[in-house]
């Protein structure tokens, strides 16, 4: 039958609603409620999954997020496939696909399993001692091999369709963990007024209180889970969060949270998104993250049907499911009683309790007692049975000393509980960078003090018992609300009550000496042994850390949640140190894995970054531009006519303007008004420029330095006023212009009386170059006069264009002559179609960023970032006669008085001109002084800017090449696969020296 | 994401803000009369404490004032948060010194 | 030392793999040594590796304050390439991809020096023109880097996307040699070769302070566990640079930030190089055990605190989900954080200091691992000869003083 170990009743699953799943293809029903893990075991299903080294067979260990072993593939489609999931977490839903991991062909036939045969001679941090013969061999041969063999699950291979969202909140406080202290606090700390967000990565409110059949019983009050529930789900101050895990504490208080919003939806809405990750500052953060089960350390301990005990009654309680039929509970504490006698209750076996301690004397023992269960005490587990699932295990008795002796005796069973106690959950907690100190009675490290504003309460500090926790949860909710600076009555807090409740002390449990090589597993994924730990101790790994990665322990995909209590028990034990004297590794989030795609959020193709356009772009966009990213910005870079090529369209462009007139969007040029009566001396004391003479009306070509001499920026200037100048900067430099403008005007110059305004966004930038610039822009243009008496080159006049208020700077970086119209941004696209409007009888020709950079190269304009790279200076660039040579002071002037920004081995720039007119350089390309050089050597340049010039008939380029002044007219070379090409140094001007053209 | 009080407009996260590096810099009055490792000293040289410094910021999203912090590069607390001119808050660096003597 | 092979694991195998000696011994401090490496890192470890093995000098101490290795060597995406812009980086970062290729027979300890290719993805014409520029400077100094079209980078990984993103790939430079290695075998591969040779390996040691003889040199470290002299010491303490020079009155430009790196869950072996892109800050590869290890960037502010913020991962995973994004579903298994030590010219210092007997080893902001091999060479060579290799002489403190920048961040300025 279906369901075999479905007990008849009880449990908080659905009955009435029963759910079809598959599992290696294999039809299987459950019930709603279940997760997958408790549907396997209810479905007698004990082989889960592969271990990662030895391809060992593994089941179910544990009920939550520790899992270790029971990791499955999820698939919904071929593109949502998700690996890795822990069972224990998955819920079900009708028609769930899982599929087992990392065995071939078959989980039960796994031919990778041959790996375990080879164990005895791959022990831990083996591929470091071998695979180095012969050398080559690593790439073509191990490798290849040792990678195929590794990983678990499958990545997914189809782009995730899912989307993700993000979130940031505020409150006072915030509660992790919703077991009896999370709840308790959350409404203490609700009714004192606090803004509260509660999260709790279970689908349900309740924690440890859900494995309970009478939560009531356990806290004295039957009422008070679901009445405390409906209290917080219904508070206005209280934001609750299940199937959200606390995965990461960041510094001031900034908890990350992950939510799983349609993971359990057996069809979720595909608009809805899959995952929203939190970003919550916190006033205050209590952490109730509980305690997690550590599993005993003995030979063959990692057998299918070998589960944590309180796992097993999670099972039983909280699902409905027997974990098997004939049980034995491996114990080193009271606590896991509790789990046989439920499991005996509801009628399974039990065939033993095997209690390593001396005597069992509490209550619990007694209750086990009186039930008749057989009860072995100082005894320990030497081995089990079974391939699949585990038929039996030895016991072996313990002597005074705890040494085994006399017999083992064999006992059958088809399922093993065992408790070594219970571990704190101190990861937020350390990771708030909290101090943690051993507490010998519970064998555990407790939570001290934190540097941030955080406190723990209940299980996570300590107090275990459910009644226990949720007083001390109670209080440190007021405590933690006080501390939000919210007015509350006097609280006391009572010191953690430390039950001694007898954890065994982390480690192996006691073997026989010169027992059979049989695996102890201390990292069940990871297939860490006991024995892997000790031949790391032998090795001369002394540090924790150390052994973690030369084991590779605790770096499974469970992050160490089981297994690092008892590595460091077995290390401490081997190195014959105390266990805190050996220290802990550092707890690292996330807490559980989080989907990268909660990370990256919305933050998905265009909103993957801002985008910022022009107001000319939509018109661009309509001629069919072809556009370029530089910075945020899209740039149209060419527009291509008739299915043109890209060299096609720039040479037409280029020779529109050269002959007639071009139009050409400059808005995302930097803007930087610079107003104040102490404008002229801040701009003086910035730029290499002299400012004071430069009238109102004109407009100067000016150089940004850094304090270290070299170029950083460069822009037309103009001076609107006697106190307020125009910049322009790069496209790319605007903010770190301003910025830095801003840094020496606030910090520096704070006698300086100066405003700085970015105004890049509010000016619309229309350039009209070519011989036939004036003609288009006569019949639109008001107020000012076009001719070049009355606006020569480099100057600047306020007027109107098309009724518009505009600055006109009569300004070139093509060498015709040219305009560049300044209007509200709001007016730009109706500007720029008049404009475009106006000329076409000129036959303008709208131009782009690619013709831009070839017309300026034929003049011998810099590109800043292009034909210098923050390593050339003024004179390196040619530009030395911009400096203002009467300022006592500019910025980067102290910088280029060191001789080495003088000597012989500077860069200088310099045209090139290939011997074969029609090549065209490779921008990057690099220049030698000899052809029959060859690599590996040292070239003295490179080529910085280099096009085809349909206005010259052949190709051009720029380049920084050593002392390259010096070679005017020199052969170089430029060493290419195919062979050198040889170059001529030639001035970088290559069209108009002498100006005319722009000064028309 | 660090929280950071800014003197001008109160706490605001981090991405709100850009970092100025080490504060109390002065650029030399007279660059010319500085030695040229006096000018790389300038430009270059930067305690770089393990402890508690003075660090400039930029409230570049939102005033765009800058302002000095005082925060412990070891736990990354702020101190104290103040105004360009003003001169480190004593009580803070006092506080401090008491702190890790402490610990 | 014992010797390491498949047939030594074979035989011990048989065993029960007893038999094996510690990799290196607890070795407790001398009073004197002829020489002290500060920091117990891959590069400090292979500094008194060669030392001893290269320069007959194996009266040697390496300090570590913690346990070895536990610094930036183990905290880095393991990354090795050698493609730099400039000659002298070019020279620097390849002399330690020659070391790298085979360092695990040298060690005889497998590092697992992979060179499956480092891909660095251009995606704006910027990125195209001066990834181009690295292609023919590296190719001219005797680098391999070669320039792929977006399509033959995906033909090598297939699971880029190269269009129909924020900002599509235009092509990228692809260096075959660069890889990636173990790094955590790096330094105990280091520490068990030095050991081997008289290197003695003092972990849990942290120098308090540097003492200086008359004539103004060096001559001793105090440290927790006493008083250790020696006529040499280098300081390769990554980080804490600035800290322990300080103690010797050296100040450096340096500034220590966070930086950040993150495995996912392990998948089958599915990415077949390493893909970079500085652009949109993604650092990926695979490794061995078959996470995918990632790099995010450096957080804004100086600090010691070995963590950062959230928003550089987040930042970090943006940019991984939009060039890969298959990977959406992938999760984030463990993140850290190191301190690196970066200086204005984003140069690695590999000098001799002001101060006559001290040597630094420092500034290799995120690009320390690739060049521990050479880079402990080189300050082995420094120390030996009281002066530097040909191939480190240009990475002095003075240079920053003199103009003299070796400026690899510059090159990447934004355009226009």
């Amino acid at each position: 039958m279906s369901q075999a170990l479905r007990t008849p009743s009880g449990g908080r699953i659905n009955r009435a609603r029963t759910v079809r799943f598959t599992f290696d293809g294999r039809e299987l029903t459950g019930f709603e409620g279940d997760t997958l893990a408790s549907a396997l075991l209810a479905n007698d299903v004990h082989l889960v999954g592969r271990s990662f080294k030895y391809h060992r067979p593994r089941g179910v260990l544990t009920a939550g997020p520790e899992e270790p072993s029971a990791l499955v593939a999820i698939r919904r489609d071929a593109a949502r496939v998700t690996p890795n999931l822990r069972a224990t977490e998955v819920e079900l839903y009708e028609g769930l696909v899982a599929e087992s991991q990392n065995r071939w062909p078959s989980l039960k036939l796994d031919v990778g399993a041959v790996s375990g045969l080879l164990s005895p001679f791959i022990p831990a941090g083996f591929y470091y001692k071998t695979f180095m013969w012969p050398r080559r061999a690593w790439q073509w041969l191990y490798e290849p091999k040792i990678r195929a063999a590794a990983g678990l699950g499958r990545a997914p291979e189809h782009p995730d369709p899912d989307s993700y969202s993000n979130r940031f909140a505020h409150c006072d406080v915030l509660i992790v963990g919703g077991g009896p202290a999370g709840l308790a606090a959350a409404h203490a700390a609700a009714e004192s007024g606090a803004r509260i967000i509660l999260c709790e990565q279970q689908p349900q409110l309740g924690g440890s209180l859900l494995s309970e059949t009478d939560p009531g019983a356990a806290l004295g009050d039957g009422e008070w889970l679901s009445r405390t529930i409906q209290g917080l789900m219904n508070h206005p101050r209280v934001t609750v969060l299940t199937r959200t895990t606390a995965f990461g504490y960041f510094p001031h208080n900034l908890i990350g949270l992950e939510q799983r919003l349609t993971e359990h939806l057996a069809q979720p809405d595909p608009r809805q998104p899959r995952e929203r990750q939190w970003q919550v500052r916190a006033k205050e953060v209590l952490l109730a993250t509980g305690a997690i089960e550590r599993p005993l350390v003995f030979p063959g301990n990692d057998r299918p049907g070998i589960l944590l005990a309180g796992a097993a009654r999670s099972y039983l309680n909280r699902y409905g499911v027997l974990a098997g039929r004939r049980a034995v509970l491996l114990t080193a504490s009271d606590e896991a009683y509790r789990s046989a006698l439920d499991l005996h209750r509801a009628g399974v076996t039990i065939a033993a309790i095997v209690d390593v301690r001396p005597q069992a004397a509490g209550e619990l023992p007694e209750a086990a007692r009186r039930a008749g269960l057989p009860l072995h005490t100082a005894a320990t587990v030497v081995g089990t049975t079974g391939r699949l699932r585990v038929q039996g295990i030895r016991i072996q008795r313990l002597d005074a000393q705890g040494q085994p002796q006399g017999a083992a005796e064999r006992i059958a069973c088809d399922l093993v509980l065992m408790s070594g106690g219970h571990t704190p959950s101190v990861h937020l907690f350390s990771q708030s960078r909290g101090k943690l100190h051993w507490n010998e009675a519970l064998q555990a490290f407790l939570p001290g003090q934190s540097p941030e504003k955080a406190r723990c309460a209940g299980a996570c500090r300590g107090i275990f018992s459910a009644e226990a926790a949720r007083r001390d949860g109670e209080s440190a909710g007021a405590l933690a609300a006080r501390d939000a600076g919210l007015a509350i009555g006097a609280i006391i807090r009572e010191p953690p009550l430390l039950e001694a409740a007898g954890a065994a002390v982390p480690g192996e449990l006691p073997q026989p000496a010169g027992r059979p090589a049989i695996k102890a597993f201390v990292d069940w994924q990871n297939d860490v042994t006991s024995r892997d730990l000790s031949l790391a101790a032998r090795e001369g790994f002394r540090s924790i850390e150390h052994i973690k990665r030369y084991t590779t322990t605790g770096m499974a995909t469970d992050q160490g949640k089981i297994s690092n209590l008892n590595a460091l028990g077995i290390v401490a034990r081997q190195i014959g140190k105390a266990i805190p004297e050996v220290g802990l590794t550092t707890f690292r989030m996330p807490y559980t894995p989080v989907t990268f795609g909660s990370f990256a959020g919305y933050a998905r193709g265009e909103l993957f970054d801002p985008v910022r356009t022009t107001p000319i772009h939509d018109w661009a966009v309509h001629e069919g531009a072809v556009f370029e990213d530089v910075g945020l910005w899209k740039r149209a870079r060419y527009f291509p006519r008739n299915g043109e090529s890209m060299h096609a369209a720039v040479n037409r462009e280029c020779q529109s303007v050269r002959t007639s007139c071009g139009l050409f969007d400059a808005s995302t040029l930097g803007k930087i008004e610079v107003v104040g009566k102490d404008a002229v001396t801040f701009m003086n004391r910035l730029y290499i420029n002299s400012w004071t003479s430069l009238a109102v009306g004109r407009c100067r070509y000016g150089i940004l330095l850094r304090d270290d001499g070299f170029v950083y920026d460069d822009g037309i200037v103009a001076r609107i006023a006697e106190d307020r100048f125009h910049v322009t900067t790069t496209t790319g430099g605007a903010a770190r212009v301003l910025a830095m403008m801003e840094d020496y005007l606030q910090t520096e110059w704070r006698d300086l009386s100066v405003w700085l305004t970015s105004t890049t966004e509010q000016w619309a930038v229309i350039a009209v170059q070519g011989p036939g610039a004036r003609h288009v822009l006569e019949g639109l243009v008001q107020d000012v006069d076009l001719s070049a008496a009355a606006l020569p080159h480099m100057s600047v006049a306020p007027g109107r264009i098309c009724g518009v208020p505009m600055r006109l700077f009569r300004v070139s970086f093509t060498g015709e002559l040219g305009f560049e119209i300044n209007v509200p941004a709001d007016f730009g696209a109706a500007v720029w179609e008049a404009v475009y409007e106006a000329g076409r009888p000129h036959g303008i020709t709208p131009y782009g960023t690619e013709a831009m950079h070839v017309l300026r190269a034929e003049k011998g304009y810099i590109i800043v970032g292009q034909d210098t790279d923050g390593t050339v200076t003024p004179d390196d660039a040619g530009l030395a006669w911009a400096a203002g040579t009467r300022k006592s002071d500019f910025v980067g002037k102290r910088a280029l008085e060191r001789p080495v920004m003088h000597g012989p081995e500077r860069k200088q720039l310099v045209g090139l001109l290939t011997a074969e007119p029609h090549v065209v350089l490779e921008e990057g390309a690099q220049i030698v002084p000899d052809a029959r050089v060859t690599p590996p050597t040292r070239p003295i340049g490179h080529v910085t800017s280099s096009y085809y010039s349909a206005t010259l008939g052949r190709s051009i380029a720029l380049a920084l090449v050593r002392a390259g002044r010096e070679r005017m007219g020199q052969t170089l070379y430029v060493p290419m696969p195919g062979g050198n090409l040889s170059v001529q140094v030639v001035s970088p001007v290559f069209y108009d020296p002498k100006g005319s053209r722009q000064n028309a | 994401m660090l929280l950071i009080s800014c003197p001008y407009c109160g706490e605001r996260p981090e991405l709100e803000f850009v970092h100025g590096g080490q504060a109390h810099i002065a650029r030399p009055g007279d660059p010319s009369a500085c030695s040229d490792q006096q000018w790389a000293d300038y430009l270059y040289r930067r305690d770089n404490i393990k402890g508690v410094h003075a660090e400039r910021w930029r409230h570049t999203h939102g005033c765009g004032r800058f302002f000095n912090a005082l925060r412990d590069t070891t736990s990354d607390h702020f101190l104290a948060t103040y105004k360009v001119g003003e001169p480190p808050p004593a009580q803070a660096q006092a506080q401090a010194q008491l702190r890790k003597a402490t610990t | 030392m014992q010797r390491f092979s498949g047939l030594s694991l074979i035989r011990r195998g048989l065993t029960g793999q007893r038999g094996w000696q510690p990799q290196w011994r607890q070795a407790e401090p001398k009073a004197a040594y002829d020489a002290i490496i500060v920091g117990g890192g891959g590069h400090g470890l292979g500094a008194a590796f060669y030392l001893a093995k290269e320069h007959g000098i194996s009266r040697v101490a390496v300090l570590e304050k913690g346990w070895i290795g536990g610094g930036n060597t183990g905290r880095n995406t393991t990354i090795i390439r050698s493609n730099y812009l400039f000659d002298e980086s070019a020279a620097l970062y390849d002399h330690s991809v020659q070391l790298w290729e085979s360092l695990s027979q040298v060690l005889n300890y497998n590092v697992m020096f992979s060179q499956r290719g480092v891909m660095m993805l251009a995606h704006t014409v910027h990125d195209v023109q001066v990834s181009q520029r690295h292609v023919h400077a590296n190719r001219a100094n005797g680098v391999d880097n070669e320039w792929l079209t977006p399509q033959e980078a995906r033909t090598r990984c297939p699971l880029l996307k190269i269009d129909d993103i924020r900002y599509p790939v235009l092509g990228a430079a692809y260096q075959r040699r660069g890889g990636t290695a173990r790094h955590d075998a790096v330094a105990w591969g280091f520490a068990r070769a030095a050991d081997a040779l008289g290197v003695d390996i003092i972990e849990n040691c942290e120098v308090l302070g540097i003492e200086r003889d008359a004539s103004g040199a060096a001559c001793a470290v105090e440290t927790t566990r006493g008083v250790i002299r020696a006529p040499r010491i280098g300081v390769s303490a990554a980080g804490h640079s600035s800290v322990i020079m300080r103690m010797a009155g050296v100040e450096l430009p340096i500034e220590s930030y966070p930086l950040q790196a993150l495995v996912s869950e392990p998948v089958k072996s599915i990415f077949p190089c390493v893909v970079m892109s500085n652009t949109i800050h993604a650092y990926i590869s695979q490794s061995d055990k078959g996470e995918m290890v990632i790099g995010a960037g450096t957080d804004a502010y100086t600090s010691y605190t070995q963590r950062g913020g959230l928003h550089i991962s987040r930042h970090a995973l943006e940019a991984i989900c939009e060039l890969f994004p298959m990977f959406r579903r992938l999760r984030m298994l463990r993140g850290w954080g190191g301190i690196v030590d970066v200086t204005p010219d984003r140069s690695p210092i590999l000098a001799k200091t002001p101060v006559p007997g001290l040597y630094v080893n420092c500034g290799w902001g995120t690009g320390g691992f690739k060049a521990t091999p050479g880079a402990a060479h080189l300050l082995a060579w420094t120390i030996a000869h009281d002066a530097p290799h040909p191939i480190n002489a240009p990475f002095t403190i003075e240079r920053f003083r003199d103009g003299n920048l070796i400026d690899e961040a510059a090159a990447a300025a934004v355009a226009h």
